[in-house]
């Protein structure tokens, strides 16, 4: 479910046209924020809140580069990553623990449901907003002004200029949003999730999450379901591990999610259109 | 009442360049200004400057009496001035109605009201005239339709001004026609029209003002009563320019390129050319008419091999060429001037020398077993920069510094260098200006009467009549029939084009 909520900061970038590989390092970092925030502060609230900032600062750097610099998006995004991994090597400190966790709320009466109940009502706080989040950009992207002229800015920037429709600044708000999103998935995954951090603590969830927006088509609902089909077949894998029935070694066992996931998008792959204007700096007045 | 848009003294420079010097000129309401110029007189940049996207160096622009700020392209478009941009400006995978809402959303609550706006196109269309499917997707629409939702695009804003930035260069000779009209009643309704074009009897039919641009400056204004095209044309590249292509008796010899039963598929993986058979003779100009998208970018792309063949043939001097690479094709002895310039004519972040020589990068006198002749590539630029006319501060240039026309010259200049005898033109004067279009009719006249036999694919009817010996009419991936250009009917075959059969 992480990795659904990642996949929405992907959604929000590309839909605009900025590719965002840095999630993984947007991830790592506010995580890592998140973590020693809640132990200096003692509160785990005010981690989070911190968490939501370092990710929109992230995320202006990224606009900054990508959108006033018109910088290779691509190095923009890996100058994120390194810098994440960097900082966050530096300042870590082995053996801090948190004061407390975001708990599981189990929602009455729906939680009772079978299956759906423990899938969707028994979480804590932010795996809630991080379901409000999905949606609610599922209708925004699709049914409001700020969708239609996010996805023309991402398809055809000069046609939404000429239309009185502001690129840069679209892609400013849009991008600063996705870190905000981005700082809740990161704070989800060390607040609620595990509650304990350590160096490399991401584990490649900002990439996996890209391939699940590639999968689910940019749409927000379409990547929290390759993203419960990718957490399927990661449970599917560990039971197969659990249960010792395959005399394979566990490790070949742990890549079979993500085998499935690249044949699923290299079978996809010729059928799905990204954004047109993906990647792609605007220049005013051109074309 | 003060002027729709009234631009006084505008001077925009560019490093080497003044694309505008000084530029004044007024608008009023209802009536149509036409506002010509070769590629790089400095219409674009005025445009530009017009709307806020770029910022004058000096000098004023008011619309409707108040100054415009730099950037305010909203505020612009607010005070009710629309443009229909040449490359038209629509979302190609979103709707009609969501294409032309776009920017000014009808709302319920924090949604769009899909319903509302779907009405409110429809009452639109309506009210103009201009029928269109407010659901369909942009991309599936053809060009003449998705122009009229451009349009439509401009008019919902209630447009004052609407400038119409060459509007005509991808339409059927009927959809000119309407669209003409469409212009004429706008203006009769008080709306201004400035139309951009390169046409000059279009400008002649529904101008009130003509106002000339050369070089940056403003060089006249007329009007349609005071001159004629041949006056305009030498206004605009001051000098006089023929119109009528000099055009002597073919001697048409033996049959060079003969295409047999093609059949063709496009990017769709439609069958797009639906079984053409065609012959070339040497020195004839055969002319393929048609409206873009009725399969000729297929056909010449399969002749040239730049697109497999589904099943048919082309046979080169009776040696068929099979389904051959495009290096392959051009040492079989086909050139080719290709459709789309900036992706297949050049490239052009290299310098102009080295495209001129890129069908024989690899051959004397370019080079010298692996190792290429630097100063025979350098002469050749040279000489080809002057033969050619093309217009650049040097032959070292890269060939994207270039002005369309004179890339155009770059292409045609390369493609004529070998003498080969088979040439195949598509499309070579699309946006290029009178002047050049002038000299690059002559360079295909110039081939043919040194005998190579010439294939000439062209959406301006105009063009295909002036030049062809013969015209082949293409129309749904079928040549639809074979003309004799002497006495050839201009309505007929815009008829046949529109794919009506009589």
């Amino acid at each position: 479910m992480p990795l659904a909520l990642a996949a929405m900061v992907g959604i929000m970038c590309e839909r605009t046209g900025i590719v965002n590989i840095g999630i993984e390092g947007t991830l790592l970092l506010t995580s890592f924020v998140a973590f020693y925030a809640a132990i200096a502060t003692k509160s785990i609230l005010i981690g989070f809140c911190i968490a939501m900032a370092t990710g929109v600062a992230m995320s202006l750097l990224l606009a900054l580069m990508s959108v006033t610099w018109k910088m290779d998006q691509i190095i923009a995004g890996t100058i994120l990553n390194i810098l994440a991994t960097g900082l966050t090597s530096f300042f870590y400190i082995q053996g801090n623990m948190l004061p407390n966790m975001f708990k599981q709320k189990p929602i009455p009466g729906l939680s009772n449901i079978p299956f759906f109940g423990d899938v969707l009502f028994k979480h804590g706080v932010l795996m809630y907003l991080g379901f409000v989040v999905i949606l609610t950009l599922y209708f925004a992207l699709f049914h409001t002004s700020w969708g239609l002229r996010s996805r023309a800015v991402g398809e055809h920037p000069s046609a939404a200029d000429t239309a009185g429709v502001s690129v840069t600044k679209l892609r400013y708000i849009n991008v600063a949003v996705a870190g905000a999103i981005g700082g809740l998935c990161g704070s989800y995954l060390v607040l609620e999730l595990v509650g304990s951090w350590n160096r490399g603590f991401t584990a490649g969830k900002g990439f996996t999450a890209l391939a699940l927006m590639i999968f689910g088509r940019w749409n927000p609902l379409g990547a929290l379901a390759a993203a419960m089909f990718f957490g399927l077949s990661q449970a599917g894998a560990n039971q197969l591990m659990i249960d010792g029935t395959v005399n394979i070694p566990p490790q070949f066992v742990g890549i079979l999610p993500y085998v499935m996931v690249l044949i699923v998008l290299a079978i996809s792959a010729g059928k799905v259109r990204p954004p047109a204007a993906e990647g792609q700096p605007y220049e005013k007045g051109q074309g | 009442m003060s002027a729709l848009l009234e631009v006084t003294g505008v001077t925009k420079r560019y490093p080497g360049v003044v694309a505008n010097d000084n530029i004044s000129l007024t608008v009023n309401a209802g009536e149509v200004v036409a506002l010509l110029g070769e590629n790089g007189a400095g219409k674009s940049t005025l445009l530009k400057a017009v709307f806020g996207l770029v910022k004058p160096d000096s000098g004023e622009i008011k619309i409707g009496g108040t100054p415009i700020v730099f950037g305010d392209t909203a505020g612009v478009i607010a005070r009710g001035v629309g443009m229909v941009h040449q490359h038209f400006q629509l979302v190609p995978v979103m709707t009609v109605t969501e294409n032309i809402i776009l920017g000014g959303e009808p709302k319920r609550g924090l949604f769009i009201n899909k319903k509302a706006a779907r009405d409110e196109i429809l009452a639109l269309s309506k009210r103009y005239g201009l029928e269109v499917d407010p659901d369909a997707v942009i991309e599936d629409l053809p060009v003449g339709m998705q122009q009229r939702v451009e349009i439509l695009k401009a008019l919902r804003k209630d447009v004052k001004l609407l400038i119409l930035d060459e509007p005509t260069a991808v339409l059927t000779p009927q959809e000119i026609d309407e669209l003409l009209e469409v212009i004429r009643n706008l203006a009769k309704s008080g709306v201004g029209i400035v139309l951009i074009t390169h046409k000059l009897h279009e400008v002649m039919a529904v101008a009130d003002r003509v106002v000339v641009l050369r070089g940056g400056k403003l060089v006249g204004a007329t009007s349609p009563k005071e001159t004629d095209e041949a006056g305009l044309a030498q206004m605009m590249v001051g000098r006089s320019v023929v119109l009528q292509v000099n055009r002597t008796e073919a001697k048409r010899g033996a049959v060079v390129l003969e295409v047999k039963g093609l059949q063709v598929l496009d990017d769709r993986k439609l069958l797009m050319v639906k079984g053409v058979d065609l012959s070339l003779h040497s020195g004839e100009i055969l002319g393929v008419a048609g409206v873009e998208g009725n399969g000729q970018r297929e056909l010449v792309e399969a002749i040239c091999g730049m697109r497999n063949r589904e099943s048919g043939e082309v046979l080169l001097k009776g040696v068929p060429t099979k389904n051959l690479n495009p290096h392959a094709v051009h040492e079989a002895g086909i050139s080719h001037v290709p459709e789309d310039r900036e992706k297949h004519g050049l490239i052009s972040t290299y310098s102009i020398a080295d495209n001129l020589i890129l069908n024989q990068f690899d051959q004397a006198p370019f080079a010298k077993g692996w190792i290429r002749d630097l100063s025979a590539i350098a002469q050749n630029a040279v000489d080809t920069v002057a033969k050619f006319d093309i217009r650049t501060p040097s032959a070292f240039n890269t060939a994207s510094s270039l002005s369309g026309g004179n890339k155009q010259k770059v292409v045609v200049a390369r493609e004529l260098s070998e003498d080969l005898p088979v040439l195949i033109a598509a499309q070579p004067t699309r946006g290029v200006d009178v002047g050049s279009i002038e000299f690059i009719h002559n360079q295909l006249i110039a081939a043919r009467d040194k005998g190579a036999a010439v294939m000439l694919v062209s959406a301006e009817l105009d063009e295909i009549l002036s030049l062809s010996d013969r015209i082949a009419v293409m129309s749904g991936g079928k040549i639809v029939a074979v003309l004799d250009s002497e006495g050839a009917d201009r309505n007929y075959i815009g008829r046949l084009m529109a794919g009506l059969k009589e």
